[in-house]
């Protein structure tokens, strides 16, 4: 069964500039998918309503095969509901947004700590439950490369670092999709190999994820199946390899040509 | 020409321990900035929070009872920030003293709230500035984890808006401490009232008057030097 089903995503922002145009896919457990296409086609958008961060003004969404989205049900967007359906995904964005006034260990922990807090055993279990939040912080920024640095607050780190934290930080509430907001576009050119190696690291656990990038070779590498956007509607989708070497559609082609010739 | 300044001073300061009228004056000065400024936080950080909830989540607010209530305390708010910053800081101290409070004769008290509340707007306005400036994808990431509004606003965005007005706040207390000195009007003895009533008692406005402006003008260069290091002290710790 899908993890992801989005239906017919529908995003007008206002006055008049129809950004989403009837958006759909799904995605399956373990796969990792890019979305690729030029400025203001719509990638950022669509990442941003499956996170709850914009409301679709028309469309479904589903994780599991229940309904965690539907544009007419108002029920289904109530803020108690989102914030309990936001969990279902993780967010890394371009600029970081790691929290400047705590350490990299802190800023993994602190959703973790904060969420507890609500949990009815907290007040006899605390030190244990922060235990175990800051033992799975540690053993995350391990993962990501960070054991040496988790002491350290953001301002202290390299944009890689920065963007790394990011990554462990969504890591840390367990999504079940990880969505990547072109995560190395904010990144000096030296600095994107680390963090790409982290999200090639993590599809090679089979983690969940979308990607949206502009990465042309790693979304060949790494993804599974890429899909290309234009002008708010999926153009083409399939296995990576085939849609960046042997792309079917004309602006597909068109778009894909801009990056050979670089 | 030495001779009859330090009889100046003798007469003013020295006789019948007038002296004592300048430090009690201090005393109760400072006690009404310290207390106002804590007061004017308290109030403006509400103000603040209530003012920037509106304009952040107002307009996308379903109609309901919590939009009803938002929208309430935020006119409220309007309200409150209009008429305390459209009159006089005395006008209000002494409508608090002479009507609201008209039972109590607790000068010093009545005065450190008339000034607390008179900051509180200021401060408001200060702190909204400080929380509409924090980049909005701190917003999100919060959000993105899971955390509801007052929990982002608690532990991400208000430490991070009060870290960036923090020397406007400092600020604020320079230009309180100074404002404090129409608390005279509703005869506390601050530090202006104090070198005043000496003024009465000896018939001499030098001495008096010059030590007042001396005294305060110590204190804010003290403050001022400290607010100085202190946004020293913030920029190196800075992202």
């Amino acid at each position: 069964m899908a993890v992801l089903e989005i239906k017919n995503i529908h995003k007008t922002f206002l006055p008049n500039t129809h950004v989403l145009r009837g958006i759909d896919f799904s995605l399956e457990r373990g796969e990792s998918v890019a979305v690729i296409g030029s400025s203001g086609s719509g990638k950022t958008t669509l990442l941003r309503c499956i996170n709850f961060l914009e409301t679709p003004d028309e469309g479904q969404i589903l994780v599991n095969g229940e309904t965690i989205f539907d544009a007419k049900d108002p029920e289904t967007q109530k803020e108690s509901e989102i914030r309990k359906k936001r969990l279902h995904f993780g967010l890394v964005f371009q600029s970081f947004n790691l929290f400047p006034q705590y350490t990299a260990l802190k800023n993994v922990m602190l959703a973790g700590e904060l969420l507890a807090k609500e949990r009815p055993d907290y007040k006899q279990k605390k030190k244990q439950i922060v235990a175990d939040i800051e033992k799975k912080a540690r053993e995350i920024l391990t993962r990501v490369g960070l054991a040496e640095k988790m002491d350290l607050y953001p301002h202290q780190l390299s944009g890689g670092q920065q963007q790394r934290v990011a990554i462990a930080r969504a890591l840390a509430m367990e999504p079940d999709i990880l969505c990547f907001d072109e995560p190395t576009s904010a990144l000096d050119p030296e600095l994107t190999g680390e963090v790409l190696r982290v999200i090639r690291g993590l599809a090679e656990q089979k983690t969940t994820m979308i990607i949206v990038t502009h990465e042309m070779a790693f979304a060949r590498d790494v993804a599974d199946r890429v899909i290309f956007m234009d002008e708010g509607v999926i153009v083409e989708q399939g296995r990576a390899v085939d849609v960046i070497e042997h792309p079917q559609q004309e602006r597909t082609r068109q778009f894909l040509s801009r990056y050979t010739e670089q | 020409m030495f001779e009859s300044l330090k009889s100046q001073f003798i007469l003013n300061f020295v006789d019948d321990e007038r002296w004592r009228y300048l430090v009690n004056g201090l005393a109760n000065t400072l006690k009404i900035t310290f207390a106002s400024v804590v007061l004017g936080i308290i109030i403006g950080v509400i103000i603040a929070i209530v003012r920037s909830t509106w304009d952040k989540t107002g307009a996308d607010m379903r109609p309901g009872v919590g939009k009803f209530f938002l929208r309430l305390a935020n006119g409220f708010c309007k309200l409150y920030l209009t008429v305390i910053r459209g009159t006089p800081v005395v006008v209000q101290l002494m409508i608090i003293y002479y009507i609201i409070f008209a039972a109590s004769n607790n000068g010093v008290g009545i005065a450190m709230l008339a000034f607390g509340i008179n900051s509180g707007a200021y401060v408001a306005e200060i702190i909204r500035g400080g929380i509409m400036s924090i980049d909005a994808g701190q917003f999100e990431a919060g959000r993105s984890l899971g955390l509801n509004y007052t929990q982002t606003m608690r532990h991400i965005i208000i430490p991070q808006a009060f870290k960036n007005v923090l020397p406007a706040l400092a600020n604020e207390f320079i230009v309180l401490l100074k404002e404090t000195s129409v608390a005279g009007y509703v005869s506390v003895l601050d530090l202006t009232k104090g070198g005043d009533i000496i003024r009465g008692r000896t018939y001499s406005a030098f001495m008096p008057l010059i030590a007042v402006a001396l005294i305060y003008l110590v204190l804010v260069i003290f403050f001022t030097w400290l607010v100085g290091r202190l946004e020293r002290r913030l920029r190196s710790s800075d992202h």
